[in-house]
C-alpha cells in the first residue's frame, strides 16, 4: 500500500480532532471543502475508501450510454451533464491509484470528460472541458499541481492542429489521442527525472531529503539500483511524519538512512553534500512551493554552499508568482502537538512555504535539468 | 582641462602601470612584456594616464629612448584575452589617451635620438593596447561605445612605423614641446591652441578635406579624429594632421574588416545610438538638422558621447518656423516641439504622440512621381525621426515603435494602391497604439492588482502612468492600502501623481528620495515604472530608480516593475553611461524659490564645475523581484524569451 499524498499524510483514525474529511465529496456537493482544511493535504489513502472500481473506461462507457441530451443542446444545458458524469468522481477514482500523481489523475479525469462528452461542436467540447476543469480546480483550490495539471491539459489539448479537422468526430478522437499521450508523458516523467538526476549522485555522497516526494524516492531508488553508494538524511517531517515514512521505504531498499529532527538541519548540514526536495508546485519565478520547512533548509544549504536540487514533473509548473510567503492561498492543516494548547495560543497551520529561486540550484524535470530561471521560459512557451 | 585632470589621475594605479611598463623595457627583452601583458592590459584603462606620472617620477634622461616597434608587433600578436574594462572606464581612458594617440607617430619619427618621456609614454600605451588589438576589432561591434576607439589608438604606432615620415612642421614642434614632461606638455597645449585656432574658412576647408578622406578610410579617420577632438572644440585644428596619417597607414585586411564593421554598425544601430563624441558625424548631422542646437559650454567628460546641448533657447525660433517648414510635416513638427519643451513627457505619452503624428503625416503623404512608396516613405520617416531626435533623444520605446512602423512599411504588399497602403499603415499604427500600449496597460493593471493586499504600504517613485492606473484601480475595487510617493528634483513628477491620487481619495505620503531609506522600513511593495527593460533584465528608468530598488532590496521589500512588452529591448545594458540622456544642466544648477541666480552665474564660468543632469539610470536585474507585463508576471530573466517569442518579426529586420 502506498500512501498517496505527495507530502503529508494524516492518520485519520488516530486524529480525532481532525475535521470531517472531504472523502465523501464524490457524491455530495463537490464545490465545498469542509472547514478551511486543504483537501490536498488530507488523507487520501486508498484503503480508507472501500473498493472503488477505478476503471474510468467503464464509467465513461456508462456515461455514454446515458440517453443523450437534446442534439442541439446549448451550453447552458450542460449543467445537467454532471448528473450523468462527474469529473470529481472520476478524478477521485483515479486518485485512488497508488502511483498516480494528482495532476495525472486530473488529466485522466479530463480525458474521460472528452470521452463522455456529447458535444457536437468543438466549441461545445471546449466549454465542457473548461467547465470540468474549473470544477476540478475549485474542488481543491490549494492544490497547485491539480490546477497546473488542468491548465496544462486544456492548453495541450486545445492548442492542437486537430481543431482544424473538418469532421468533429475525427477531431475529437485526435483530442483523446493527445489527452492520452499527455497522460502517458506525465506518467513517464518520474522515470525521466530519475534518469536525469543520476549524474548528480556520486558515490559516497550524503543527501538530505525533506518531505515525502515520490519523485525523490524514485530518484533514490534508481540510484540504489545503479549501485551507487550514498547515505540519506531524512528530516522527520512534522506533523505527519513523512520523513519517517520515507526512511521506511529507503531502509527497505538497503539505503543507509538517518532520521533527523526538523530542527537539526543546520546542525547536520556540514556533512551533507546535496539537498534533494520534491515540490508541490514550481512557480513562474523558478521558485518552488513545497512542504513547510523547505525554505529554511534551502536557506541553510545556501549559506553553507550546498546545492539544492528539486525534482518535479513539468505538470507541476504553475502560473503563479508569489512575492513572499504570504502571497499564496494558505493550505491549512491540523497540527497535533501532543499536549493541550491553550485556547489563546495561536497555531501556525500552514502546510507549505515558498522557496525563492535564488536558493535553488537546479530543477530536475522531465523537460531536462533546468536552472530556476528557465522555468519561466518554459511556462511562457507553454501558456502564451 | 589637462590641469583639471591632473589631480584626478595621480593615484597608485598609474604608478603600477608605469612600473610594469618601464621595468621590463629597460633591462629585459621584449617577451617579458608579453608575459606581463594581461596585467598591463587590465590596467590599461588607467595606464594611459601613465603619461603624466612618468613625468613625475622619472626624468627624461633616465628613460630609455628606443622602442622597437617590431617588438611591439610581436607582443601584439600574442593572444592575450581582452580584458573587458567597463565602458565607462574606457571612456575615461579615451579621453586621457588622447595625447598618447596623437603623439605616437611623431615618437617614431623622431626615431631613437631624443630620449623623451613622451615617447616612453606613447610607446607604452601603444603596446598596452596592442595586446587587445586582435580581439578588440571583433569586439568592437558589440560595444557601442569604446570598441573602436581602442583599436584606433592601437593603429597609430603601427602606422607610424611605416609612414609617419610626412609630418607637418607644427606638429613636430608640438611634440618637441610636449616631449619634456606632462606639465610642460599641457602648457604647450595651451600655448598652441590660440595659435592654431582656425578661421571659419579654414575649418570649412578642413571639413571638406575630411569628407574626401573619409571616402578612403571610412569610419576610422573620422572616429579617431572625433576622439581626439571631442574633449576640446578648439582642438579641431589638430584633426587634419591626425587624419593625414590614417589613410596612409597600412590598409591591411583588418582595416577592411573594420570598415565593414563600421558600416554595418551604421546600418543597424538605431539613430538613438549616435555617438556625440564623434565629431564628423555630429557635423554631418548638424548640416541636416532643422533645429539649431547650441552645445553646452561646460560638458561633462564622461558623457561626451551623449548629446549635450543647451535646450529651450531655440524654442521661440522653432515655433516661429512652424509656418515656413517644408521638409517636416507639421504634426511631427508639433510633436517635436512638445518634446523639446517638455510638454509631453513620459514614455508612453511621447510614443503615442509620435505615432499619431506619423499617422497624420502618412495620411497627408503623396508619393512623388517616379518614386517608390516604400522607399520614399521610409526616407521621409527617417527624416522625421532625426528631427525628433534633435528635439530630444528618443526613448527606447520610441525606437521600438519606429522599428515597427518601418517594418510595416517594408512589408507592404507591392500591389497595393497608394491610398490602400496609407490606410493600412494608419490602421497598423492605430492597432499598435491600442494593442501594445492601451490594452497592455489594462492587462498590466489586472495582473498587478492581484499583488496588492489589504493593509499594504506601496511605494512608487516619480511618475509612471501605469503605476498610477494600478493604484487608482486598486482603490476603485476597494483595496485598502497606503501609498508612499518618492520624488526627486529637478522634475518633481511625483507631485503630479500625488495630486491625482489625493483627489481620488487615496492615502498618500510624499517624500523626496533623500528619505527613501527611512521610509522603506514601513513599505511592503515597491511599484516602479520603466522606460525600457533590456535583455539581461536591466531596468532602464528615470534616474533614481536604481537607488529606490536597491534600498528596497536591502530591506527585502519586493520590487515590482510594470512595463509594457513593447518597451523591451533586445540589447544588453550594463551601466547607465553607455546609453543615457542628459537633461538641462541648468535645471539642477538653479533651485526654484532661491532666486539669487548670482550663484549659478559665477558657477557657470567655472571651468572646474560641470552640471550633470542624468535622466535615466539602470537597475541590475537582481534588484527586481518581478516584472509585470502584458504577457503576465515574469521574472527579469525572462525578458529575452518575450523578445524572442513575440517580437520576432521586429527583430528580423
Amino acid at each position: 500500500m502506498w500512501r498517496r499524498s505527495a507530502s503529508f499524510i494524516l492518520d485519520r483514525t488516530s486524529n480525532p480532532s481532525s475535521p470531517p474529511m472531504a472523502n465523501n465529496t464524490t457524491t455530495q456537493t463537490p464545490f465545498q471543502n469542509p472547514d478551511a482544511i486543504s483537501a490536498y493535504y488530507q488523507t487520501r489513502a486508498a484503503h480508507h475508501h472501500g473498493v472503488i472500481t477505478s476503471d474510468w473506461l467503464a464509467q465513461a462507457q456508462a456515461a455514454v450510454e446515458q440517453p443523450p441530451d437534446d442534439e442541439d443542446s446549448s451550453v447552458s444545458d450542460h449543467g445537467n451533464y454532471e448528473k450523468s458524469f462527474d469529473v470529481i468522481d472520476e478524478f477521485n477514482g483515479w486518485r485512488k491509484q497508488p502511483d498516480l500523481a494528482e495532476a495525472v489523475a486530473a488529466i485522466r479525469a479530463l480525458a474521460a470528460v472528452i470521452r463522455a462528452s456529447e458535444a457536437t461542436t468543438m466549441m461545445e467540447l471546449e466549454i465542457e472541458l473548461k467547465k470540468a476543469s474549473d470544477t476540478l480546480k475549485s474542488w481543491d483550490k490549494t492544490s497547485i499541481s491539480l490546477t497546473a495539471g488542468c491548465d496544462l491539459f486544456i492548453r495541450y489539448v486545445t492548442r492542437t492542429s486537430a481543431l482544424e479537422y473538418e469532421d468533429f468526430n475525427s477531431a475529437k478522437s485526435r483530442l483523446l489521442e493527445r489527452a492520452e499521450k499527455f497522460g502517458e508523458i506525465s506518467c513517464k516523467a518520474r522515470k525521466i527525472i530519475a534518469m536525469l538526476s543520476q549524474d548528480f549522485i556520486f558515490d559516497g555522497c550524503t543527501i538530505l531529503v525533506h518531505g515525502l516526494s515520490r519523485v525523490v524516492l524514485e530518484v533514490l531508488k534508481t540510484a540504489a539500483q545503479n549501485n551507487k553508494l550514498f547515505r540519506v538524511l531524512c528530516t522527520e517531517g512534522r506533523p505527519d511524519g513523512t520523513g519517517v515514512l520515507l526512511s521506511n521505504e529507503l531502509s527497505k531498499l538497503d539505503i543507509p538512512v538517518k532520521l533527523l529532527l526538523d530542527s537539526a538541519v543546520a546542525y547536520s548540514m556540514d556533512e551533507v553534500d546535496m539537498v534533494f526536495v520534491g515540490a508541490d508546485g514550481v512557480v513562474e519565478s523558478g521558485g518552488i512551493i513545497n512542504m513547510m520547512g523547505t525554505y529554511q533548509i534551502a536557506l541553510v544549504a545556501h549559506s553553507m554552499n550546498k546545492p539544492v536540487y528539486v525534482a518535479a514533473e513539468s505538470y507541476k509548473f504553475a502560473r503563479l508568482y508569489p512575492l513572499d510567503q504570504k502571497d499564496m492561498a494558505p493550505a491549512l492543516r491540523p497540527i497535533e502537538f501532543g499536549v493541550k494548547i491553550p485556547a489563546k495560543v495561536e497555531v501556525e497551520r500552514s502546510a507549505r512555504d515558498y522557496t525563492p529561486p535564488q536558493y535553488l540550484t537546479l530543477l530536475f524535470t522531465d523537460l531536462g535539468v533546468l536552472s530556476p530561471s528557465v522555468v519561466s521560459d518554459e511556462l511562457i512557451q507553454l501558456y502564451l | 582641462m589637462d590641469a583639471r585632470r591632473g589631480p584626478l589621475a595621480v593615484p597608485k594605479v598609474r604608478r603600477v602601470g608605469f612600473f610594469t611598463s618601464t621595468d621590463p623595457s629597460q633591462e629585459s627583452p621584449r617577451p617579458n612584456r608579453t608575459q606581463s601583458g594581461p596585467a598591463d592590459a587590465i590596467t590599461s584603462s588607467s595606464s594611459p594616464l601613465s603619461d603624466s606620472p612618468s613625468a613625475h617620477f622619472i626624468s627624461p634622461v633616465q628613460i630609455p629612448p628606443s622602442r622597437h616597434h617590431s617588438d611591439n608587433l610581436a607582443s601584439r600578436a600574442a593572444p592575450v584575452p581582452v580584458p573587458a574594462p567597463s565602458a565607462f572606464r574606457r571612456q575615461v581612458a579615451n579621453e586621457r589617451t588622447l595625447h598618447v594617440g596623437s603623439y605616437n607617430p611623431v615618437d617614431s619619427l623622431l626615431g631613437n635620438s631624443p630620449p623623451s618621456s613622451n615617447g616612453e609614454v606613447s610607446e607604452d600605451s601603444g603596446s598596452l593596447f596592442g595586446f587587445q588589438r586582435s580581439d578588440s576589432a571583433k569586439l568592437s561591434a558589440s560595444f557601442p561605445n569604446g570598441g573602436f576607439d581602442m583599436t584606433m589608438r592601437v593603429r597609430a604606432p603601427q602606422e607610424s612605423e611605416s609612414k609617419a615620415v610626412i609630418e607637418s612642421e607644427g606638429r613636430k614642434k608640438n611634440v618637441e614641446a610636449s616631449g619634456e614632461s606632462k606639465s610642460v606638455a599641457t602648457k604647450s597645449h595651451k600655448e598652441k591652441e590660440p595659435k592654431e585656432k582656425p578661421s571659419k574658412a579654414e575649418r570649412r576647408a578642413s571639413q571638406e578635406r575630411d569628407r574626401a578622406r573619409k571616402a578612403a578610410a571610412k569610419g576610422e579617420g573620422s572616429k579617431r579624429a572625433g576622439e581626439s577632438s571631442r574633449a576640446n572644440p578648439s582642438k579641431v585644428a589638430k584633426q587634419p594632421q591626425l587624419k593625414k596619417e590614417l589613410p596612409q597607414g597600412t590598409s591591411s585586411v583588418s582595416e577592411k574588416r573594420f570598415v565593414a564593421v563600421e558600416k554595418e554598425r551604421r546600418m543597424d544601430v538605431p539613430q538613438t545610438q549616435m555617438q556625440y563624441d564623434d565629431k564628423s558625424r555630429v557635423e554631418k548631422a548638424k548640416r541636416r538638422s532643422v533645429v539649431e542646437q547650441t552645445e553646452s559650454k561646460n560638458k561633462v567628460e564622461l558623457f561626451l558621447h551623449l548629446p549635450q546641448y543647451e535646450r529651450r533657447n531655440q524654442l521661440p525660433t522653432l515655433s516661429s518656423n512652424i509656418f515656413t517648414l517644408d521638409t517636416i510635416h507639421h504634426a511631427v513638427y508639433k510633436v517635436g516641439l512638445q518634446h523639446l519643451a517638455g510638454d509631453i513627457s513620459g514614455d508612453n505619452a511621447r510614443c503615442i504622440a509620435m505615432l499619431q503624428a506619423f499617422q497624420e503625416a502618412i495620411n497627408d503623404y503623396a508619393t512623388p512621381p517616379m518614386k517608390d512608396l516604400t522607399l520614399d516613405l521610409t526616407a521621409k520617416i527617417n527624416g522625421y525621426v532625426s528631427f525628433l531626435i534633435e528635439c530630444r533623444p528618443l526613448s527606447m520605446s520610441m525606437g521600438n515603435a519606429i522599428r515597427f512602423l518601418k517594418n510595416q512599411i517594408r512589408k507592404l504588399p507591392a500591389d497595393l494602391s497608394e491610398s490602400e497602403a496609407k490606410a493600412s499603415l494608419c490602421s497598423e499604427i492605430g492597432r499598435f497604439i491600442d494593442e501594445k500600449i492601451v490594452l497592455a496597460d489594462k492587462v498590466i493593471v489586472q495582473h498587478a492588482v492581484t499583488k496588492i493586499r489589504d493593509g499594504e504600504v506601496l511605494l512608487t517613485y516619480g511618475f509612471s502612468c501605469v503605476v498610477e492606473m494600478i493604484l487608482l484601480y486598486a482603490h476603485e475595487i476597494g483595496k485598502n492600502f497606503r501609498v508612499v510617493i518618492v520624488d526627486s528634483r529637478p522634475n518633481l513628477e511625483g507631485q503630479k501623481l500625488l495630486r491625482r491620487l489625493v483627489t481620488r481619495g487615496l492615502d498618500c505620503t510624499y517624500t523626496h528620495i533623500n528619505a527613501v531609506s527611512y521610509i522603506m522600513g514601513e513599505v511592503t511593495r515597491v511599484f516602479l515604472g520603466a522606460s525600457s527593460i533590456f535583455s539581461n533584465g536591466t531596468l532602464y528608468s528615470k534616474v533614481g530608480t536604481a537607488c529606490v530598488a536597491m534600498v528596497a532590496n536591502a530591506f527585502s521589500v519586493p520590487v515590482i516593475v510594470c512595463c509594457e512588452a513593447y518597451k523591451f529591448h533586445e540589447r544588453v545594458l550594463l551601466d547607465s553611461i553607455c546609453s543615457n540622456e542628459l537633461g538641462d544642466p541648468d535645471a539642477i544648477a538653479n533651485v526654484p524659490l532661491r532666486t539669487n541666480t548670482k550663484h549659478s552665474k559665477t558657477m557657470d564660468n567655472n571651468k572646474n564645475l560641470q552640471f550633470l543632469n542624468l535622466m535615466y539610470d539602470s537597475t541590475p536585474a537582481e534588484y527586481i523581484s518581478m516584472i509585470v507585463t502584458d504577457y503576465g508576471m515574469i521574472p527579469p530573466t525572462s525578458i529575452p524569451v518575450i523578445v524572442r517569442e513575440y517580437r520576432r518579426e521586429d527583430l528580423l529586420l
